[in-house]
């Protein structure tokens, strides 16, 4: 079985976001890999190294050059290669286009994106991949192992779980729960990163369909308010008329 | 010049710095609170290849350079300190001792598990009378004919009883002062050998530090490092290359210290406004930053000597003498701007003050490096 991981490149989520414009100031981020996609690119490795029949993981990525050390950090955590599509991921629709010729290209049985990346947040690319190629899909998935060689998939529901056989090809896309923390590269594993095959692609025409028109920051949370232990006929009144959640 | 790290010596920082954050803040306040060696931690960091950083790969290490040893050292000890010295005893005394300088026997049999953090070493060169002036080692190694026998004492051992294996310093030729001090490979487990009580410490209180007793040890030949007479230069070159791993554990104190003083500056409010806003802590602020800077930088100093193969006496000891001396001051102002809350166990900075004042003092007090300094300004 080979596994494909689509990792998107996002600043590290301790980063003060400041927009020009509609363009992120990007001085002083540090990108890091979107955190699914490092508990995928860990799930993945757990399941090579448990022997249960996965031969090669694949990370891919579309975005400029700036995002290689991001996918070298990827190839360090244990990752065979890695496919670089050479283009900013404009639009969801624009990089699942993108990461669908990476799928053709290569010969994957299990592909995993992140739920949503910690940057737009737009919880679309794995489903959009997946219609695009014609492959079955599971979202909110929170567990995949490997059982007599069929995958067998939990997925989150209101309030329960759903465990799911499936054939693959198939898509994922993961969540909480998918593995514990996120692999830290071993020494061995960073000086091997660097002669991993790292293949870049130029990207295809693929239609663009949003378009960012306006940013806005969510609002500063107001300070604490504090009431008297005494108070409570205050705090209740407080509840009810001005935070209205009573 | 350049000033910029490579790709791997960031990705290295960045794995111990996500080792440091998200496993050692777990049990680093009890740890210290009952002085409990960090048995997993070191397990852990040795799969990671921490405890060989800079051993070759041929002999199970990670081949990395002083660079990324310094950037690693600094991200584990500004979580916790204690894991930094155990972590640097091992790689730049020990590790880096048995590679230089051992032979093929020693290489295989013990650098091996070392190397790749199945096993720990410590270095026994201090003595209840000879801590500062090393010269005057009373440990002694008679020389028998096909073994050596040694007796003496050895203090305030870093690792001694969570280690294996053992470098130790012992005299063998009394008329010939240094010159007649031997160093050894010896195994913990050997007969004659026992332990004083834990040493119950002010700070590093995570890493196990003993007395160790020698009665009647036998060492067989091979296990001598180099030629006959060599220890004392020996433990003098490791000692070089060991107080920039020092260095940077202090550098890391003094970083973690600066990190929860800028962040409660931030958070702690005082007439009207953040305490940050308050000249009185900002300045501070930025004293402490800039000295912290300078620390890191001339670690980095030294590590780039050693990664060049040049002589690092004079950068490793001020590199060691400075980050130390800061470390203590830094951990005190954040201590000063934490107020009453610096003074209780829950925010951490009074155990990095603690720490830093041994940083001050082993691996070659402050003093001593300024010996070492000074000395080198007029060769």
């Amino acid at each position: 079985m080979n596994i494909l991981v689509c990792v998107s490149n996002v600043p590290d989520t301790t980063t003060k976001v400041k927009f020009n414009g509609t363009q992120l100031v990007t001085e002083g981020v540090q990108w890091i890999v979107n955190p699914w996609d490092e508990l995928a690119i860990t799930r993945a490795l757990e399941l090579k190294e448990s022997g249960a029949g996965v031969d090669k993981i694949t990370i891919a990525t579309v975005g400029l050059v700036g995002v290689e050390p991001t996918m070298r950090k990827g190839l360090a955590m244990g990752a065979d290669d890695a496919i670089r599509v050479d283009s900013d991921p404009k639009d969801a629709f624009y990089t699942a286009s993108q990461l669908a010729e990476v799928v053709k290209a290569g010969n994957y049985d299990l592909i995993m994106t992140g739920f949503e990346s910690a940057d737009y947040n737009g919880i679309s690319v794995g489903a959009m991949l997946s219609e695009l190629m014609g492959y079955a899909s599971v979202g909110a998935v929170s567990a995949v192992n490997i059982i007599d060689g069929k995958l067998q998939i939990d997925r989150e529901i209101d309030g329960g779980k759903e465990v799911l056989s499936v054939e693959t090809p198939l898509v994922v896309s993961v969540q909480k729960g998918i593995a514990i923390d996120p692999r830290i590269p071993a020494m061995r594993g960073i000086m091997m990163a660097r002669r991993k095959p790292l293949k870049v692609l130029a990207p295809v025409d693929a239609d663009v369909y949003t378009e960012i028109v306006e940013i806005e920051l969510p609002k500063a949370k107001s300070a604490v308010k504090l009431f008297d232990a005494e108070d409570v006929a205050g705090l209740v009144d407080a509840l009810r008329n001005e935070a209205n959640v009573i | 010049m350049n000033f910029e790290l490579t790709e791997e010596q960031k990705m290295i920082r960045q794995a111990a710095r996500d080792y440091a954050r998200r496993e050692l803040t777990k049990d680093v306040l009890e740890r210290d609170e009952n002085a409990i060696f960090p048995t997993h931690h070191v397990k852990a960091l040795g799969e990671l290849g921490f405890l060989g950083m800079m051993t070759s790969p041929e002999y199970g290490g990670s081949g990395m350079d002083a660079v990324s040893y310094v950037l690693a050292i600094e991200e584990i000890a500004k979580i916790d300190a204690s894991l930094a010295v155990i972590m640097s005893v091992n790689n730049s005394l020990v590790n880096y001792g048995l590679e230089t300088f051992g032979n093929d026997f020693q290489k295989d049999k013990y650098l091996r598990p070392l190397a790749d953090g199945t096993s720990i070493g410590a270095f026994l060169l201090s003595e209840p009378e000879a801590g500062s002036d090393a010269t005057h080692q009373r440990t002694t190694a008679v020389d028998k004919g096909d073994y050596y026998l040694v007796n003496g004492t050895k203090n305030w051992i870093t690792n001694a009883n969570s280690a294996s294996t053992y470098i130790v310093m012992a005299q063998t030729h009394a008329d010939k002062g240094p010159r007649g001090i031997n160093a050894f490979v010896i195994e913990k487990n050997t007969p004659g050998i026992s332990l004083g009580p834990h040493e119950n410490k002010m700070g590093m209180r995570s890493s196990d530090t003993h007395s160790v007793m020698f009665t009647d040890v036998k060492i067989p030949k091979e296990n001598r490092i180099g030629e006959d007479g060599f220890g004392f230069k020996f433990a003098m070159k490791l000692l070089s290359g060991g107080r920039i791993g020092i260095a940077s554990q202090a550098t890391g104190i003094a970083s973690g210290a600066l990190d929860l003083a800028i962040k409660y500056s931030q958070e702690r409010k005082a007439f009207g406004t953040e305490i940050f806003n308050h000249q009185s802590v900002a300045f501070k602020l930025a004293e402490m930053a800039i000295k912290v800077e300078n620390a890191h930088n001339l670690c980095l100093k030294a590590a780039w000597l050693k990664d060049q193969h040049k002589n690092t006496d004079m950068a490793s000891a001020m590199a060691k003498c400075y980050a130390a001396d800061i470390a203590m001051e830094v951990a005190t102002e954040a201590v000063q701007i934490h107020g009453g809350y610096g003074y209780v166990k829950e925010y951490h900075v009074e155990r990095l003050m603690r720490e830093a004042k041994l940083t001050q003092i082993y691996e070659g007090t402050s003093e001593i490096q300024k010996i070492v300094i000074s000395r080198a300004l007029i060769k």
